[in-house]
């Protein structure tokens, strides 16, 4: 075994347990807080699996929308509404924990078998190196333009829903509790957008 | 390594002269190569730190001259090494974790915000060969492994147990998510111009007629959105809302003493140093000289591929980078102390309402021009 395959084994076999106990820990840990950071923890372990499959654009790239902005999200929402409240004890805690526990177990049986019957073509393509960017910006300019403009559209939209949810002066009444909306508490430099104001 | 295109001169290669020396005493390729694998790592290791207390001492000094004061005087020749007597002092002082603190996350927080920055230093180049590594994806990896730092901070100002220390964090991380889309979009138009996200070629691009070639005639605009985006990432002062003295103590850091403040203060200067050079190898033609090198080595009548000349314009090209990135530090500690802070609503205004409108007119603006003149805006 030459220097560089043995370091990419033992950076392979420290990345993948990253990424399986990170992933445990999400899940298992109580305090939220802790799951978060851990799911950075995991998503940059994944941008390394990357990195030693050669891709380091979709390394670059998964850091830079995974860690930076989902997570970085993810942490913002949790902090901004960070109470400490105990919650209400669920019943038949134990019996939930074993059904979703044995769902989990069935679904990665299922995986692992199809992982060992697929007939993985071993050495696999030819890893293109820093011609990949290129041959993305094709792809995706060619045979996956219509995926792409349809995730557009679908961040446009969900944009879109968000500013008329955080902008509650659109509407005349709270959607929640569906009282007329208390006007004189949104801070505003203009008048509404959509409706008139409620007398 | 990538090989260099052929127009431009190899320049000096210090990897590949001492691999061969290795393989003279006997060496197998592979040894070679592990030797020679962590001396450009150290050396810009090194380079950072170093860099951080020349910039600290500038920081005293000038900050001194704008108030009319002395500043540092006794220690050492012009007080240059009170960075040094700083540094120890951070580095001998208690290391306090507050009682009702995260301990871990608490440790872990300050270490996240410098690891990426110092990871960051991988693709600055000062010269041909001269740096850790030309991977493809260049600048694209140092928008990205910027986007990582925000964490270290949630951490921080969330393990502190401390509003104080929470709001910072949080206005930390609001901050320089609205501030790295711009940066990436001014980023993209000087990608979009030189056909390349490698910083080597992104300065290959800008040499040929000297100054006149540097990108900042072509990218004015461009120019303004990165340094103001720079700043803003770097939280310097204009935009230093995440440590606002005057209203949150000093944000995210407030808990901090010792070794682990330090961090953060390393960091923070690390960062601007590193965005310093980043503008010089994007818009001010990285390691190239204002005449061209080339030209100035015909007149004399040398081959630009004799040895001595090699190591002579390399050294040139190490000083012109860091000359001119310390040129801009210059600029940044001077606006430090000249301008006010701005507020938080003004700053996120100035990022969503301002930079982002204008950056997306400077990249559409740059591909009409690069369809309409293929010769000056890349090809």
């Amino acid at each position: 075994m030459t220097i560089a395959s043995s370091t990419q084994f033992i950076c392979f076999v420290a990345l993948s347990a990253a990424v399986a106990i990170g992933a445990l820990g999400v899940v298992l840990l109580p305090n939220i807080v802790y799951s978060a950071f851990l799911l950075g923890g995991v998503f940059l372990s994944v941008a390394g699996l990357y990195l030693l499959l050669n891709a380091s654009f979709v390394a670059a790239a998964q850091i830079l929308v995974y860690v930076g902005a989902v997570n970085v999200l993810i942490l913002f929402a949790i902090m901004l509404v960070n109470k400490k409240e105990n919650l209400a004890a669920i019943p038949g805690l134990a019996l939930r924990r074993v059904l979703s526990g044995a769902v989990c177990a069935g679904l990665f049986a299922l995986l692992l078998r199809v992982a060992f019957s697929t007939p993985w073509a071993t050495p696999g393509p030819v890893p293109l190196g820093d011609e990949a960017t290129i041959r993305i910006g094709e792809h995706l300019f060619s045979d996956y333009l219509l995926p792409f403009e349809l995730a557009s559209v679908l961040l446009l939209m969900a944009m879109i829903g968000a500013i008329v949810l955080a902008r509650r002066d659109v509407f005349a009444s709270d959607i929640v509790t569906g009282e007329p909306a208390d006007q004189g508490l949104i801070e505003k430099s203009r008048t509404p957008l959509l409706l008139e104001k409620p007398n | 390594m990538v090989i260099a295109p052929a127009v431009v001169s190899p320049g000096l290669d210090l990897e590949s002269s001492f691999t061969q020396l290795l393989q003279g005493f006997g060496l197998s390729p592979g040894a070679a190569h592990l030797l020679w694998l962590p001396l450009p790592m150290l050396l810009v290791l090194v380079a950072a730190v170093v860099g951080v207390l020349v910039n600290v001492w500038l920081e005293r000094k000038i900050s001194a001259a704008v108030q009319q004061r002395i500043g540092p005087e006794y220690a050492g020749a012009l007080g240059i090494l009170q960075p040094m007597a700083d540094g120890l002092k951070l580095l001998f002082k208690e290391d306090i974790i507050p009682a009702r603190a995260d301990g871990l996350l608490f440790t872990l927080g300050p270490v996240l915000v410098l690891v990426p920055v110092i990871l960051s230093w991988l693709v600055v180049p000062f010269g041909q060969h001269l740096l850790i590594s030309n991977v493809g994806v260049g600048i694209f990896l140092w928008i990205s492994l910027s986007s990582i730092q925000p964490i270290g901070l949630l951490m921080a100002g969330y393990a502190s147990n401390n509003k104080y220390s929470l709001l910072g964090g949080l206005r930390a991380a609001a901050q320089s998510i609205s501030y790295e889309i711009p940066l990436a979009l001014a980023v993209l138009a000087i990608v979009m111009m030189s056909n390349s996200l490698s910083t080597v070629d992104i300065v290959n691009q800008q040499t040929g007629a000297g100054i006149l070639s540097w990108n900042i005639w072509r990218q004015p605009v461009g120019f303004l959105i990165f340094w103001i985006c720079a700043l803003a990432e770097c939280e310097r002062l204009p935009f230093d809302l995440p440590e606002a003295e005057e209203e949150l103590v000093a944000g995210y850091q407030t808990e901090y003493s010792g070794m682990k403040f330090a961090l953060f203060y390393l960091g923070s200067y690390i960062n601007l140093v590193l965005s310093a050079l980043l503008v010089a190898v994007l818009y001010l033609g990285g390691w190239g000289f204002p005449l061209p090198v080339e030209w100035i080595v015909g007149l004399t009548g040398q081959s630009v591929d004799a040895p001595l000349v090699q190591v002579i314009t390399a050294t040139t090209g190490i000083v012109m980078t860091v000359l001119k990135a310390y040129l801009l530090v210059f600029f940044a500690i001077l606006l430090r102390w000249t301008v006010p802070r701005v507020r938080i609503d003004q700053l996120l205004d100035l990022g969503w309402k301002f930079l982002l409108p204008i950056a997306l007119v400077n990249l559409l603006v740059t591909a009409g021009l690069k369809l309409a003149f293929p010769a000056f805006f890349g090809g």
